[in-house]
């Protein structure tokens, strides 16, 4: 077991450093940085203008150099202009450079500032994530017991008129993606062309306070596209363990359908859907940004669509560091996860 | 005040300019209904209602997309300005027809845009998913065939790109800036080679020891493969037959690049669970080459998921392009495809909602289709 954390560990930091540094590649492309120099200083810059500014700001170095100073295993750069003033990565401006630090990267926790929003990235990332938690959290409250009663139901007698009617549903739940289904929900429940009223179209009062009216069709426009496909999941995994020889067994010997299903296939039904509800979550990375930016709920998604659209580069980077580490993350809880409730894999 | 026509004459009009769909679909179904104790698998999904709720939604939009031209009224891009917004079935101000799902913000019609949309859509997705699918394939069965270091480093590179949530990597690799970089031509060229190399194996390992047939099937594979090559990828075709549009090739390269790990995982899965069967046992016998075992022994038996597979994958694929428009990324402004359509419509979601929904209960129902055609090949072919 040690060695299989250990081996998973490494992949993964493997894995991290070089997905950082394919964004990091990405985001400093030669246009991009040229864009950020007309937007920082002026747009009316000469070609040469622009150089020698990307020079004075340390964006003319090699591009493992410029990594390797985000990342703070690399010293930060210092420019010595002509009037003997230095300025530097790590120099913040009014302090005298000998005080400062000689790394300052995103292990050193200084993650930036945001060109767009003028506040540092950190400050930034940690509200913005803290709003689309707890989007996901209700979520995940809905979707979760829900894709799962799906899922058992249908798959307790395959090929029920119960199953079949079920599976329909999810079927046409995982090809409604969320910018259908939410522009479907907020015409139906809150237009005044049905003239339902009953909930908010947009979701942006909803940072304020919670409550069930500007909060209810996001969290289930999200929930509605992954529910499909865990409830699939679910009935192909609940389907199979209906199969097995102790149900047949636990039958003859007298025990109810309902106590069978209960009992003795639910805990092992539930082990695959496990797997599949921690691999939701990157997928639902997708749902987030579609639906924030549909009903304008400035979470994290929002951020990230502001970061892109805007050439913001340290947000960017920011938010691509918190998306990929979150990815990383459950794929390796799923994994350990897997082989800690199924007894029957060995992993050494 | 502009005349309006009552909803049960929008769907008598509507369902007079989409005569060629009709027709077309009579044309497939009744041959198809009739000899389908022969027509095998897909014979077979007449005997399921899924199936064939499946197959008429998939086959209408295909055929809404062929016809498009014929079917649509207007033209998708004309505006009129007293047209905006205009709900369904309202008079064209000149009296000539009428816009019989509406006008847009730009009073434009929305039943001749969500056509000519289903064109760009079902051009795109079919298209990109089989470049998805030889990409997976010309890499996985090496990999799940022979293993090792290959399979080691294969399997690491496409975890790499599993592991990229895919919006990221739609706004780093889907903007106007990148193409002057040149990376989407440099992608372009190394995922447009491997239908070239498969094609190649594919032939050579077939018809190695019949020196003639296998040089001109090679050959012929070769010529025009990289004629193809040339133009799509470079735009360099010095007949001009094969280009594609700087915007489209970036769409189309990056939703390739973002399916093809996935594809390349199931092949490889499959290729580990097949290698170890008697067939395959008695090709190496025979003295096959690997390619020979990969090709026509095991990819053969591995059709079955895979068709599956790519009915669900190019409604996955659908969904994407979806999302691109739906962010404005990598297509133009006055584009009709759905996506685009959607973010359009979406600001005026609660005074105006026909513009937006109009498409999205399209692409809804073509990913339905797809969907339930997939769940229906599953079925059927779990059968025998």
């Amino acid at each position: 077991m040690l060695k299989f954390l250990v081996r998973r560990t490494l992949t993964m930091v493997a894995t991290a450093l070089v997905l950082t540094f394919v964004v990091f590649w990405l985001t400093n492309l030669p246009p991009n940085l040229e864009k950020l120099a007309k937007s920082e200083a002026s747009a009316r810059m000469t070609d040469a203008e622009v150089e020698s500014w990307l020079e004075r700001n340390g964006h003319a170095q090699p591009l493992l150099k410029r990594y390797g100073e985000w990342l703070g295993v690399a010293p930060g750069w210092t420019w010595e202009a002509a009037d003997g003033t230095v300025s530097g990565r790590c120099i913040p401006r009014g302090t005298p450079p000998e005080e400062a630090a000689r790394f300052c990267g995103v292990l050193q926790g200084n993650w930036g500032l945001s060109t767009v929003f003028k506040q540092p990235v950190s400050d930034i990332i940690a509200t913005r994530l803290g709003l689309t938690g707890i989007l996901m959290f209700w979520v995940m409250v809905l979707m979760v017991p829900s894709a799962l009663l799906l899922g058992v139901l249908s798959g307790m007698r395959e090929g029920s008129r119960l199953d079949r009617g079920l599976s329909t549903i999810s079927i046409a739940s995982t090809a409604t993606p969320e910018y259908v289904s939410g522009v479907v929900l907020i015409v139906v429940f809150s237009s005044s062309l049905v003239g339902l009223r009953w909930f908010k179209g947009t979701a942006a009062s909803a940072m304020d306070g919670i409550t069930f009216e500007n909060f209810f069709l996001p969290v289930l426009t999200i929930a509605l596209y992954g529910m499909g496909y865990i409830a699939r999941m679910t009935r192909a995994s609940m389907a199979e363990v209906m199969t097995q020889q102790y149900i047949r067994t636990a039958r003859l010997k007298g025990a109810g359908f309902g106590r069978v299903v209960m009992r003795h296939a639910l805990r092992n039904a539930l082990i695959a859907p496990f797997t599949v509800i921690m691999l939701q979550f990157p997928w639902l990375l997708n749902g987030v940004v579609i639906v924030e930016t549909l009903f304008n709920y400035k979470g994290f998604g929002w951020t990230l669509v502001q970061a892109a659209g805007n050439n913001d580069i340290d947000l960017l980077l920011g938010c691509s560091v918190v998306a990929v580490v979150v990815v990383l993350v459950t794929q390796a809880m799923s994994d350990i996860g897997y082989v800690l409730l199924n007894p029957r894999i060995r992993v050494s | 005040m502009m005349e309006v026509i009552g909803w049960s004459s929008i769907f008598l009009r509507l369902a007079g300019h989409l005569w060629p769909v009709w027709l077309a679909l009579v044309v497939l179904i009744l041959p198809s209904v009739l000899y389908r104790r022969r027509l095998g698998l897909y014979g077979r999904l007449f005997d399921s209602p899924i199936g064939i709720v499946g197959l008429l939604l998939v086959a209408f939009w295909t055929f809404t997309a062929i016809f498009a031209p014929m079917i649509a009224p207007y033209d998708p891009l004309s505006q009129i300005a007293q047209m905006k917004n205009e709900v369904p079935g309202t008079m064209r101000p000149d009296g000539a027809g009428y816009y019989l799902l509406g006008g847009d913000n730009l009073g434009r019609d929305v039943f001749s845009r969500m056509v000519v949309g289903a064109r760009r859509v079902l051009a795109i997705a079919p298209a990109a998913t089989a470049f998805a699918f030889v990409v997976g394939i010309t890499l996985g069965l090496p990999a799940g065939y022979r293993g090792g270091r290959l399979d080691t480093g294969l399997s690491f590179i496409a975890n790499l790109v599993l592991a990229f949530p895919v919006i990221l990597l739609f706004y780093l690799l889907v903007t106007p800036e990148i193409r002057t970089t040149g990376l989407p031509v440099v992608l372009a060229a190394v995922l447009f080679l491997f239908p070239v190399v498969f094609f190649t194996a594919f032939w050579n390992s077939r018809l190695h020891m019949r020196q003639t047939a296998r040089n001109i099937a090679v050959g012929l594979t070769l010529v025009i493969g990289l004629w193809a090559w040339s133009g799509l990828a470079f735009n360099a075709d010095p007949l001009g037959v094969w280009s594609m549009d700087p915007n489209l090739l970036n769409v189309f390269v990056s939703v390739v690049f973002v399916n093809a790990p996935t594809v390349f995982r199931i092949v490889r899965g499959l290729a580990l669970d097949l290698r170890t069967r008697d067939y395959v046992a008695a090709a190496q016998t025979r003295g096959e080459g690997a390619w020979y075992v990969m090709l026509w022994e095991i990819l053969p038996n591995a059709r079955g998921p895979l068709i599956v597979d790519f009915c669900l994958r190019i409604g996955y694929t659908t969904i994407l392009l979806g999302t691109l428009g739906f962010f404005g990324l990598g297509v133009s402004p006055e584009s009709p495809d759905w996506g685009s359509t959607i973010n359009d419509g979406r600001r005026l979601l609660t005074i105006a909602p026909h513009p937006a929904l109009v498409p999205a209960l399209a692409l809804m129902s073509l990913v339905l289709g797809l969907n339930l055609l997939a769940d229906a090949l599953r079925e059927e072919s779990l059968k025998d």
